[in-house]
């Protein structure tokens, strides 16, 4: 152990002299831990980067570029001016208000009795509630199963919980001309020919990221039914739930019979009111399974911000009253960004090129197999080639979108490095001057 | 992660004692000097800043992962004034959640399986749950009280550098200090900073400095940075807070300041926990350093004005305490002060609960007397739990109505 030790030591030494040129080696071990090996490189710091570099009209990463709603503005300002107590810390779990309209607002929704303070915890972002999960309930050694393309955290979350992820794609359906997020299927077989002793849980996102796909209730009960039968644990990131299209209906996993118990369902005040800079996300499982992420949660990150959290709680209120009416947010967002999906998608046809329509979220992925472009990059063969043409696209003719085998396993991501990812949730006038780019290009063509 | 570990961190959470002390206090007639966070209101150009900043479109949504530019910036601009050197906004600091978030992600970026690690007691009580949470084994090491001395202010507790240096070995990853420590108040002077420097020079150690009251050093005093001594810059990093700093503990922000080959790793975990802080409040903190940025030395800095302020808070405390017959331990910083309780000789042996003295002497004193405090041995190891026993913790940044209230309980005390 010792001789690797010292061996490891001195390649390290190597490795950082190497790097650092003239810089004296201050330190000769290790430094960093094991846990961060693998999971440094991330997209989102890659090409936010980048699309600010080259000042891109960015369908990129996933934000709007429109207000939140005033009455949310509103909310956050009366906070900022209440008491001083809107300034201090809070509960840590989550500040009162905020949990007991969560309570009342979800109950009705899953028809379940949800105890504020046991079976919910408020985290920094669903962001940081996908961690809690994944560090409170994935052990060494335990498999997770993630249903591709996923939101791209769930891999390096799992790994950094000591655990093991095994894919299952979704994938077109065999035959027909794949028009829609509706004709990506799940295989039955296919998911339960991944379940092994070591399963622990499966992860699911529905409306997901990057498809667009919403899942219909047929399909999350096949899900469910293996989860009861493996005793399995389900993950269910439920960001974009509000935002479901053309009559598709969101369908929470967690209210299907023998589901409450082992359904940690994850929410997003930054993706429910347009207000991702907030970062104030949400669990809500039963107590048993909160208590351990309750854990984790107090041991990193202990409190949310107070303010943000008054001024959400407000806005569920609202949303309560308004429930199923015209005015509520929950319609008149998705209502907006229904015109602008099928701008964009239109925009895109007109271009040559196949959206794939989804049936909810924030965006839309098309094939680019059919562009024909000379991406004259030296650098970097080894790259996905839609990673490549993103890059290509930001530098060359300034728009920023998403390479979607990002959002695969390193396994399948040849399979399906054909597609890119538009945002659509932005002002008319961003979309507008997308399709000014697209449309000059493909002049030039 | 092991759930043996996390099995583990969960007997020792203080915070459960400190959520049980919290649920106690809650009656509202109990005068509340135990919680660490203040009842005065931060300056209003803070809020207002927060104000304006929620009312920009763009503000509102996700800003940069590592911290918002504009944050960043300024942190550069105040520290390499503090520290002396350029420091890069965008590869030697990370916007935290809270000076706790940033203890965390230095956690879990350099400490693993196999690691031991410092900890000075009395501590702030997360550090052992997080060291445990990172699968490393915390050593202690107390501080210690100059002998002969009758305890008067923080100074008079020192670092033995001999058991300091015993505690060394090839396992140390690293040591975690405080300064202006939580809870006794002690500021590390340059000499003491110097021999824990050595000792991690010689012992090739990284340094945690947690200085989140780096601002609040009472008169006669110096906040010393332990990166700024020779050797130390490549091995530190330093942890602070909006929080502390604007007293906006609500608000959760706080940063980190290292060389890039540290910075960089804890960069990594804060993109695989949670990713990027609140925009508004990043850019109202932004705006708040570069106000008093330009007032740095003079009397309106809100870094020196602070101080001043809870410099008399800290004096009434402590001649309201001396009056009812306890013994303060004047701190040199940060805004708590801890008392001997001992020559109350208050005989509480009919409490039979297995706890430490101090905590039946605060739960007796939330309900017998209404006033709360917080139990110092919450902040120790097991093997040092004598040694502090006979101590509560105060916390001074309140409203003087507040100290005044206290100030009438302790009056009443002395004279039945």
């Amino acid at each position: 152990m010792g001789v690797i030790k010292n061996l490891a030591a001195s390649l390290i030494v190597i490795r950082q002299s190497s790097f650092r040129n003239n810089h004296k080696i201050i330190m000769s071990r290790r430094l960093h831990a094991r846990r961060t090996d693998g999971v440094d490189k991330n997209v989102w710091v890659e090409f936010t980067q980048l699309a600010a570099d080259y000042k891109a009209v960015n369908l990129g990463q996933g934000f709007p570029d429109f207000s939140p709603p005033q009455f949310i503005q509103d909310a956050f300002c009366k906070a900022i001016s209440g008491g001083p107590q809107m300034h201090q810390y809070t509960r840590g779990f989550g500040h009162p208000p905020l949990v007991k309209n969560l309570a009342k607002f979800f109950s009705r929704i899953v028809g379940h009795d949800i105890d504020p303070l046991e079976d919910i915890l408020v985290t920094v972002g669903a962001y940081q509630a996908l961690f809690c999960a994944f560090q409170a309930l994935v052990d060494e050694g335990d498999e997770v199963i993630i249903v591709e393309p996923f939101f791209d955290c769930y891999q390096p979350m799992v790994v950094m919980a000591g655990g093991k992820a095994v894919y299952v794609p979704l994938r077109p359906r065999e035959g027909s001309t794949v028009l829609s997020s509706g004709d990506w299927i799940l295989s039955a077989e296919e998911l339960a020919s991944k379940i092994t002793s070591r399963t622990k849980a499966i992860v699911i996102n529905t409306p997901n990221n990057p498809l667009g796909k919403v899942y219909k209730t047929e399909e999350l009960q096949m899900i469910a039914d293996l989860c009861i039968r493996h005793n399995l644990l389900c993950i269910s990131d439920e960001v974009y739930e509000w935002l479901t299209y053309d009559g598709a209906k969101h369908v929470k996993i967690a209210s299907l019979p023998g589901m409450w118990e082992r359904t940690v369902t994850i929410g997003s005040a930054g993706k429910t009111f347009s207000a991702t800079g907030w970062k104030v996300g949400w669990v809500i499982s039963s107590g048993h399974l909160i208590k351990h992420m309750k854990t984790i949660h107090q041991n990193s990150i202990y409190h949310c911000a107070t303010a943000a959290q008054e001024a959400v709680a407000h806005g569920f209120e609202r949303e309560y009253e308004m429930f199923g009416n015209p005015e509520s947010y929950f319609k008149q967002l998705p209502a907006m960004l229904h015109h602008k999906r099928k701008k964009l998608a239109l925009c895109l046809q007109s271009m040559g090129l196949q959206p794939i329509m989804p049936e909810g979220g924030y965006f839309m992925i098309t094939d680019i197999s059919s562009v024909k472009v000379n991406l004259n990059d030296q650098s970097n063969t080894d790259e996905p080639f839609d990673f490549r043409f993103v890059k290509w696209l930001i530098k060359e003719k300034g728009l920023a979108t998403i390479p979607v085998s990002a959002f695969y396993s390193p396994e399948h991501r040849k399979e399906f490095d054909k597609y890119i990812r538009f945002c659509f949730v932005k002002e008319d006038s961003t979309l507008d001057a997308a399709e000014d780019i697209l449309r000059k290009w493909s002049q030039q063509e | 992660m092991s759930w043996k570990n996390v099995e583990y961190a969960v007997k020792l959470i203080v915070q459960v004692i400190m959520v049980a002390f919290t649920s106690l206090a809650a009656d509202p007639s109990v005068v509340n000097l135990g919680q660490g966070f203040p009842d005065i209101p931060p300056p209003s150009y803070i809020k207002e800043g927060l104000a304006k900043a929620a009312s920009e479109d763009r503000m509102n949504q996700y800003t940069r992962g590592f911290g918002h530019p504009s944050l960043v910036k300024a942190l550069s601009q105040v520290y390499g004034k503090v520290y002396g050197r350029q420091i890069d906004p965008f590869k030697e600091i990370l916007v935290t959640v809270g000076g706790y978030g940033s203890l965390f992600s230095t956690m879990q970026a350099l400490v693993e399986e196999g690691d031991e690690v410092i900890i000075i007691e009395p501590f702030f009580d997360c550090y052992v749950p997080m060291v445990r949470m990172a699968g490393a084994k915390p050593v202690f090491i107390p501080l210690r009280l100059k002998p002969g001395k009758k305890t008067i202010t923080s100074a008079d507790w020192f670092l033995d550098p001999d058991e300091l240096s015993s505690k060394f070995n090839s396992k140390t990853k690293a040591i975690i200090i405080n300064t202006p420590n939580n809870p006794i108040g002690k500021i590390f002077t340059r000499d003491e900073l110097q021999m824990i420097a050595d000792l991690c020079i010689k012992h090739d150690t990284l340094c945690f400095s947690d200085e989140v009251y780096e601002w609040l050093v009472y008169k006669g005093h110096q906040h010393i940075k332990i990166a700024t001594l020779p050797g130390m810059w490549d091995r530190t990093i330093t942890i602070s807070s909006a929080g502390k700093t604007f007293s906006v503990t609500g608000w959760k922000l706080g940063w980190s300041i290292g060389p890039e080959h540290l910075t960089k790793h804890l960069q990594t975990v804060m993109q695989n926990t949670l990713y990027t802080c609140a925009t508004p409040l990043q850019e109202a903190v932004a705006q708040g350093l570069v106000l008093n940025y330009e007032l740095m030395g003079q009397p309106e800095c809100y870094f020196t004005s602070l101080a001043e302020e809870l410099e008399v808070k800290r004096d009434r405390l402590a001649t309201i305490l001396q009056e009812a017959g306890m013994t303060p331990v004047i701190p040199e910083g940060g805004y708590f002060m801890l008392v001997d309780v001992t020559s109350l000789n208050l005989d509480l042996s009919h409490i039979t609960d297995d706890e430490a003295y101090d905590y039946k002497f605060v739960k007796w004193m939330i309900k017998e007397k209404k006033l709360a405090a917080i139990p110092v041995t919450a902040f120790v190891g097991d093997e040092s739990k004598k040694q502090f026993e006979k101590y509560i913790r105060f916390c001074f940044i309140k409203q003087d109505s507040t100290l005044e209230a206290a100030g009438n309980i302790l009056k009443n005390w002395a004279k039945s």
